[in-house]
């Protein structure tokens, strides 16, 4: 395709365009559009007529009269570069450099929509990553290739949590190439300030390409951001071998671009005003994770969204726990109380743990004192809040133990240092510790033969 | 031959389309790729596009082929993974890499794989549609009819045994206008439910070997199943256990719109899996269908469509077919999408206003039926939806559509999923219709009052529930003995009945004879516990009694074992409760006691 350029915009409204008079223009396609001072605009064929296209614009519509700006298809879709220099670099959220250095010289040129991982290619994820977090290692486990989402609310440590994970996750027993992704979507300077240092400090830059989207930066750019952070993530896993972990935050922000977008094109709203396509949106995000037969990397996914009031059931959090193969949940209560990380297990879950833990991967009593764990803490809290109305002496001795338990679980197996990391036995013996606590008569979830091995050992 | 004028995401528009049908499949742009037309107006055809439309520019051209969806039905269906519109993706990725690209073709069923034909009719027979002419044994323990299509009848002028490729010419027929030839390959279009003699009332169970479901809320074979929950609550991981240990002959899985390493989860543990009827692998009577959610989305509209043809197919040979379709919201919201870009008047939520009329007509093609074919031959579809409404609530569109036509009703609960209660379907709001149609099934297999223990089941569980809100104001020790002795009874049913581990190696699969072993277990401590409580004995006493946890572990005993074990069980549990009624009346004979 030849690049055509037009100076024919007939309307611009929000973050849209609509030049007329075109002919060729492809789905899709890349445009450059000049305005009349000078500054260079990026935008997307989003609605492609015989003789008119409606383009989206990455920086904005600001600056974009309908006389003098110039707008040139540049007859293809979007690419980026991809190399293994784009390491230690940090982008905008268009992709530029910004961090002073040199532009990177690429190996090759990727479209950044990616393409689906043919089903019958996947390689079924089972290798344990330990985070070194009890909640995450013992009850809802991370694998490789694996998307698990963190689920906060405004004002909760999730950003500790995600450094933390990003410094210590390592699987055991090897010695491989791995590499952090980080694509940060709207977030403050402050924020993102934050995780640099983190990976200055810890070294981790060395490894690391960071795509910066600030609050500030154009919103529709978000659109773009985590495809070429995904981009740039299967190139290091599937061409290089090397171990990725993508950190996309906060997915809050790019959907409510994509509602912007939506909205300004008046399309018919689902849920809450968003598009009611968001679903198949965003698993074009969290699909890109994974592992393949035969190719030794993979992609790990740990998204960040902040559910607005806290609210699991709003159309972010659900339709990506819909997609991602499990959530950690943050809860406000934790964090109040002071325990740090403050993830409530109870509506966590890891979908891929079965396969990744257990004899050969971590401990052969792992499934078993996970699911223990779980029924006791929610019984536990479920007599809690029966305490608060008829009063402890009304609970019957077993009751009285597992309101103990439910105690001690917090403030010993969640709770733990922002510098703690916890090996995967540390973590299960402290689980049959507190587990030790209950009559053995209720530990049902147990195998007898790990009783006998693990809770009254030797 | 057309010309495109818009494109807009997965819909295209294009001039010049005079003589297209509705639902004609047509070639889109210069690579060819697959579409199908949803609207004409004039000599403008609206299609929606199988495959990603990035890149593609109006005036090229479009062509149509003069023929509906259809998809290929013949031996080499079992163990295939297919896309939505029936592309083999074990193929497409030999011929592609792993990476899904556009604009690739392959057929559905290998062209060059020969298949040993074994005839079943003799030259000179009269056979009419639906006839089996043939036989290929097309894995390990399944056999495939070669069936006259439907519309065809007359008589066998050659019939050829032996070696033959799918396309080949099996039989010969002479037939009212003239020779027709019988390949090994039948085409049928997707969009067209597959014809029979007569539908049949369902009144076999599918058994699926998880008690909640076979015991509480049985499906029959033929029947309608919608499963909602919100995510986490276990819909995938209940539908592939049905999809494993289902007393189906052939399964159907299509995975709409979800998790890519969902269906590697199934390609690589089926083939691992052993049926428990036949001792071969689970894979050997599966076909899969995956359009993950980040593949085109008009070919999940369609992939629903081309599995529930590839079932009744199957069922046509007389087969019992399991279908699950995972997740009917995902297809659902494909049918929202394409329809917002046509910008049609939207129903409620931005659904298409014929939302309920296609969720309607898709559970309608399940069924048990008296098949076509002279011989008396009876197959049915039993059809298992997920349905995934947003926020985990039942209100909005999808999930009041599906009920308004299926019969079981297994609702996922998400206060069970976060204990960990699994299977977490919720005991007081699931129900099946089929409960009557089954009973004489479990009466003449285990020669027990199915019916009554189960009810005098959900009647103990429903009581729970009502004693639980007392005890949610008072505490529980406010409650007479007798109550109490129903709360420990109703834990026991849901920790060791319901609670099912569908990763135990025992466990994933129960038997019915065990299942009802169980039920009548546990319901039997009930009563003597309820009765000991009215008689004075302390529910502390009864919750001491060992017998509970032999009862605690019957799950993992194998059918074998467990059968062993059930009369000393029966025994244990009488002598025990027994045994505190003595001592109430002698308290001094109490270091006697032996358990």
């Amino acid at each position: 395709m030849k690049s055509r350029e037009y100076l024919t915009v007939a309307e611009v409204y929000g973050p849209l365009m609509i030049v007329e008079g075109v002919s060729g223009v492809a789905y899709g396609e890349v445009v450059d559009i000049t305005t009349p001072d000078g500054e260079v605009k990026h935008g997307q064929v989003l609605d492609a007529y015989e003789d008119r296209a409606v383009i989206q614009v990455y920086e904005g519509t600001r600056g974009i009269d309908t006389f003098k700006t110039k707008v040139r298809f540049r007859g293809e879709t979007v690419k980026f570069g991809v190399g293994l220099e784009v390491l230690g670099r940090i982008f905008s959220g268009r992709g530029e450099p910004i961090d002073g250095g040199p532009k990177p010289i690429f190996e090759d040129e990727w479209d950044v929509h990616g393409a689906p991982i043919n089903p019958s290619a996947r390689e079924y994820p089972s290798e344990f990553i330990q985070t070194g977090i009890s909640v995450i290692d013992g009850m809802n486990t991370l694998v490789r290739g694996q998307k698990l989402p963190i689920f906060s609310g405004a004002g909760l440590p999730h950003n500790e949590l995600v450094a933390q994970i990003a410094r210590q996750a390592k699987v055991l027993g090897e010695e491989e190439k791995f590499a952090v992704v980080f694509c940060g979507m709207g977030i403050t300077h402050e924020e993102a300030a934050f995780f640099i240092n983190g990976f200055e400090k810890s070294g981790a830059i060395e490894r690391a390409t960071v795509f910066l989207n600030l609050a500030n930066d154009p919103a529709i750019e978000r659109i773009l951001t985590p495809r070429l952070a995904l981009t740039t993530a299967e190139y290091l896993a599937f061409t290089q071998g090397m171990h990725v972990l993508v950190i996309l935050t906060d997915m809050t922000n790019y959907c409510e671009a994509l509602r912007e977008i939506s909205a300004a094109r008046s399309e018919v709203p689902g849920r809450r005003g968003y598009p009611g396509y968001m679903y198949t949106d965003l698993a074009s995000i969290y699909e890109r994770a994974g592992r393949i037969k035969g190719r030794k990397g993979s992609v790990t996914q740990m998204p960040v969204l902040t559910m607005p009031a806290d609210d699991i059931t709003h159309p972010i959090p659900d339709l990506t726990g819909y997609i991602t193969e499990g959530q950690l949940v943050m809860e406000r209560e934790l964090h109040r109380k002071g325990i740090y990380p403050p993830i409530n297990p109870l509506p966590s879950l890891s979908r891929l743990m079965k396969d990744g833990i257990g004899e050969g991967h971590t401990r052969e009593d792992h499934m078993d004192v996970s699911n223990q764990l779980y029924a006791a803490y929610a019984e536990g809290r479920d007599i809690r809040s029966l305490v608060a109305v008829v009063g402890e002496e009304a609970l019957t001795e077993r009751d009285r133990s597992y309101l103990a338990f439910a105690d001690r679980f917090e403030r010993e197996f969640v709770n733990q240092g922002r510098d703690e990391d916890r090996p995967i036995e540390t973590t299960l013996d402290l689980g049959w510790e507190l587990l030790r606590s209950l009559p053995e008569s209720e530990l049902k979830r147990v195998d007898p033969k790990f009783i006998a091995k693990y809770l009254r050992p030797k | 031959m057309g010309r495109i004028v818009r494109i807009t995401g997965p819909v295209v528009i294009a001039d010049d389309m005079r003589g297209s049908e509705m639902y004609e499949l047509v070639r889109v742009g210069d690579e060819q790729l697959m579409g199908e037309i949803i609207g004409l107006t004039g000599d403008r055809a609206t299609i929606q596009v199988y495959e990603e439309t990035t890149g593609i520019k109006p005036g090229e051209k479009v062509e149509g082929t003069g023929r509906p969806l259809s998809v290929e039905l013949g031996p080499g269906l079992i163990g295939a993974i297919y896309d939505g519109t029936q592309r083999p993706l074990t193929v497409i990725r030999e011929k592609v890499g792993d990476m899904i690209r556009r604009g690739v073709f392959a057929p559905a069923l290998p062209r060059e794989k020969k298949w040993d034909f074994v005839p079943r009719v003799k030259k000179g027979a009269e056979v009419v549609e639906g006839d089996v002419l043939g036989t290929v044994k097309e894995s390990k323990i399944v056999e495939h009819r070669i069936m006259v299509p439907p519309g065809v009848r007359g008589k066998v002028l050659e019939i050829s045994e032996g070696q033959h490729k799918v396309e080949d010419v099996i039989a010969v027929l002479e037939t009212s206008e003239g020779k027709k030839n019988v390949r090994m390959m039948q085409i049928w279009p997707v969009r067209r439910a597959r014809p029979f003699k007569e539908k049949l009332e369902p009144n076999l169970p599918l058994l699926t070997g998880q008690r909640v479901a076979d015991t509480f809320f049985p499906i029959a074979k033929g029947g309608t199943a919608a499963i909602p929950g919100g995510f986490g609550t276990g819909k995938t991981v209940f539908l592939q256990q049905v999809a494993k240990w289902a007393d189906a002959d052939i399964i159907t899985y299509i995975g709409a719109g979800e998790r890519g390493n969902e269906m590697c989860d199934v390609l690589v543990h089926f083939p691992e899996l052993k049926d428990p009827r036949t001792g071969e692998s689970l894979m050997d009577r599966t076909a899969l269908i995956a359009n993950t959610s980040n593949m085109p989305v008009a070919a999940r509209e369609a992939g629903v469509y081309t599995g529930i043809t590839i079932a009744e197919y199957f069922r046509d040979m007389g087969y019992d077919v399991a279908l699950m379709a995972d997740s009917t919201s995902r297809w659902a919201e494909a049918m929202r999408e394409i329809s917002g870009r046509l910008e049609e008047m939207p129903g409620e939520e931005g659904f298409p206003a014929y939302l309920a009329s296609r969720l309607a007509e898709f559970y309608e093609r399940a069924g048990r039926v008296r098949t076509l074919g002279s011989d008396e031959r009876f197959g049915s579809v039993t059809v298992l939806g997920a349905v995934s409404p947003p926020g985990g609530d039942l209100s909005e569109p999808v999930s009041q559509n599906t009920l308004r036509i299926v019969k079981v009703f297994w609702a996922l609960d998400t206060g069970l999923a976060y204990r960990r209660h699994f299977p977490a379907i919720n005991w007081l709001t699931s129900y099946s219709m089929y409960i009557n149609n089954v009973q004489e099934w479990w009466k003449s297999k285990t020669n027990e009052d199915w019916k009554s223990l189960r009810d005098e089941a959900i009647a103990m569980l429903q009581k729970e529930a009502e004693l639980e809100e007392i005890v949610k104001l008072v505490g529980p020790d406010a409650l007479p003995e007798p109550e109490r002795a129903v709360l420990e009874s109703a834990r026991m049913m849901r920790e060791d009945f319901l609670q099912q581990f569908a990763l135990h190696e025992v466990d994933t699969y129960c038997a019915p004879e065990k299942q009802i072993g169980m039920l009548k277990i546990i319901m039997e401590f009930y009563r003597n516990a309820v009765e000991a409580a009215k008689r004075g004995i302390p529910v502390e006493e009864i919750r001491k009694l060992p017998v509970k946890e032999s009862i605690a572990g019957m799950k993992r005993l194998t059918a074998e074992e467990f059968a062993k074990q059930y009369r000393k069980m029966e025994k244990q549990l009488r002598e025990q409760f027994d045994y505190l009624l003595r001592m109430k009346r002698a308290p001094a004979a109490e270091d006697k006691c032996s358990g």
